[in-house]
């Protein structure tokens, strides 16, 4: 199944030869927790609207680098970066010009566990954008149509726009999370393993939102669930003990992996 | 016993442990018991006698002079064979109507007229340093719990508010009386000599020459004995709020303060708001931390009767538990005095209850409004 010989660490994995372009570049990161490395020199190039999948056992960094992207991390004390670079539209995130607040809102973020606020669905979509300063009441009705007409959730939630937000379904809730960042309409959106605690009806609908928004956004998604993967990205990613081993096209993972690491992870030998 | 019959492995045995057991529960018990004799017996003692005070037989029911005039020295005296019990100002009417001088007549300090200063003392006191303390305590719990790097500084800040909440309340008193009472700076428009001053333009002078006893000093006196308080209650109350709503704001591009503010403070709020009353009405209780810094004996006016309205705060109060203090250590103890003590200790319950009930009834109706 594998090719015989062993293909050196890729330096800069290319996920295809396709002309996509280049949204979020990793070169030669490093990246520790106190003295603990937690990943190890991740070279990977991520292209513009597609969905590209992180997938690998527990640990194996791929959360950690999905929040250096929108440097979530930051809130973590002992975390720090170590070496290298990670660029989004060609600029490094991490000089210090960079306005972190600028760059979450080109970089919205979907959680595990879904995080409504306990305000109104209305009040949870438009956040977003009263933080902003934006409070034109007509402004703000046609975002909250769109974002939730967006997220799939419109025709069940527009009756009760005023409603809590705790009140929706498990599914219902991580979908408006979804609408709550794409309100502020950012090219990026990474999710931490947004159906890990959903039933598998919604699970099936989140993935199908997935599938609608890949063209106009770009989409990293962590998963533990590799069938996941499979069905919803483009590209994969695969992760252990905080090295990148493999990262090419999401057919060519499932199918005819390079390493044996991947194939042995993918066929359940391990992780 | 018949030795070849099953023997029945579950038949009570006499046992040592056994024995110990039933001690112990009943030593438990009997502990717990003793508590709710102690509660039993001090609130109805105090409610008992107080209220012998606080109502009466007649209407209203409720001894309105008590709750609503000043102290007054009570004089007892014979008249015309009868015995009669006189406030000092109908007193003086008395003779003064009779055309009398002199009544020879035993007199009583503070033992007639009300405890209305008292009540408006402490209720200031109260109001003022529960401000203090609240704007202090959850901005340092926000600072240290929302903040702060998680190290060795804040590790040794959290060391500095365990200690401040171990220290006696008469040492709170002391340190207020040193630092408010004669040293805080005030702006006033002469040079002191006696102090060290400090020009500030305009022929005007920081003398460092203390605030005097008064409503401010007693305010910050107060509020940082209710600090440690405070910043425990608020930092629980923070820690309460899901990380969930502080990294969901962020990731929206919201700034740390915005997340605090809209999706952090709202909720932890209700928690720090009651913990924190109900510590602060504690420590409004106390008597040491005012005696030296707030409280007085006696005044004759009331604290809205000054000049201008920034003197409100530089005036010393009456306050319950020192007037029940003052009655019962200062004056020779009578039956008189016994009237005066319970009955300012039963309105000083009451008001502090009355502060904790708020307080719950507060959580209640917040919790009601945000709920995850």
């Amino acid at each position: 199944m594998k090719s015989p010989e062993t293909a050196p660490m890729p330096q800069a994995a290319f996920a295809s030869s396709e002309e996509n372009s280049t949204m979020i570049e990793v070169e030669n990161l490093d990246f520790y927790y106190g003295q603990a490395r937690a990943l190890h020199s991740i070279n990977i190039k991520i292209p513009v609207n597609r969905v590209t999948a992180f997938i690998g056992p527990s640990g194996c960094g791929k959360s950690t680098l999905l929040r250096c992207f929108n440097r979530m991390n930051d809130l973590i004390d002992i975390a720090r970066i170590g070496n290298g670079q990670i660029r989004i539209h060609g600029i490094d995130i991490n000089h210090p010009e960079v306005d972190v607040i600028a760059l979450r809102r080109q970089v919205g973020m979907v959680f595990q566990k879904s995080n409504p606020f306990p305000k109104s669905i209305y009040e949870n979509i438009t956040y977003g954008l009263q933080i902003q300063g934006i409070n034109d009441r007509k402004k703000l009705d046609e975002v909250v149509e769109k974002s939730l007409r967006g997220a799939a959730l419109w025709d069940e939630v527009k009756d009760r726009l005023h409603t809590s937000g705790l009140g929706l379904s498990g599914g219902q809730q991580q979908r408006l999370c979804i609408a709550r960042a794409i309100a502020v309409e950012p090219s990026i959106i990474l999710m931490d393993e947004p159906c890990s605690a959903l039933d598998p009806i919604a699970t099936s609908k989140v993935e199908e939102l997935i599938q609608q928004l890949k063209g106009q956004y770009t989409i990293v998604i962590v998963t533990h669930n590799m069938q996941q993967a499979g069905r919803c990205s483009d590209n994969t990613a695969f992760f252990y003990l905080g090295k990148l081993v493999e990262f090419a096209r999401t057919e060519k993972i499932f199918t005819n992996p390079s390493q044996k690491q991947t194939e042995d992870y993918i066929t359940g030998r391990f992780g | 016993m018949n030795m070849h019959a099953p023997a029945n492995p579950f038949i009570a045995r006499k046992s040592s442990a056994r024995t110990i057991e039933r001690l112990a529960f009943g030593f438990f018990r009997v502990a717990t018991y003793f508590i709710l004799v102690c509660a039993a017996v001090i609130f109805g003692l105090i409610f008992y006698k107080g209220g012998q005070t606080v109502f009466q037989e007649k209407f209203p029911f409720i001894n309105v002079p008590f709750l609503t005039q000043a102290p007054e020295t009570l004089y007892v005296f014979q008249y015309e064979g009868k015995k009669m019990e006189l406030g000092d100002r109908a007193f003086r009417e008395f003779k003064h109507a009779r055309g009398i001088n002199d009544i020879p007549a035993e007199s009583y300090v503070y033992c007639s007229g009300g405890i209305f200063p008292c009540i408006v003392g402490t209720v200031l006191l109260v109001i003022g340093s529960m401000a203090i303390a609240l704007f202090i305590g959850i901005s340092s719990a926000i600072y240290l719990s929302e903040y702060s790097r998680q190290g060795r500084f804040v590790h040794f800040v959290r060391l500095a508010i365990l200690n401040l909440a171990g220290v006696p309340s008469i040492v709170f008193g002391l340190f207020g009386l040193g630092l408010f009472v004669v040293f805080m700076p005030v702006l006033q428009g002469f040079h002191n000599p006696a102090v060290p001053s400090i020009p500030v333009g305009f022929g005007h002078y920081l003398n460092f020459s203390g605030w005097n006893v008064c409503l401010l000093s007693g305010w910050f006196t107060l509020a940082f004995m209710a600090l440690p308080v405070v910043i425990t209650a608020s930092e629980e109350s923070l820690k309460s709020v899901p990380q969930g709503f502080r990294e969901g704001s962020l990731a929206l591009g919201a700034t740390k303060w915005q997340t605090i503010r809209t999706n952090v403070l709202p909720y932890a709020l209700p928690g720090m708001l009651t913990s924190s009353i109900l510590g602060i009405a504690r420590v409004a209780g106390e008597t040491a931390p005012i005696m030296f810094t707030a409280a007085y004996v006696v005044r004759d006016k009331m604290p809205w009767q000054v000049e201008h309205a920034l003197d409100m705060v530089f005036q010393g109060v009456m306050a319950l538990p020192y007037h029940i203090y003052v009655v019962s250590s200062k004056v020779p103890q009578n039956d008189y005095t016994e009237r005066v003590q319970y009955g300012t200790a039963f309105v000083f319950l009451v008001i502090v209850m009355g502060i904790a009930l708020t307080s719950i009834l507060l959580r209640i109706k917040m919790r009601n409004r945000y709920r995850w």
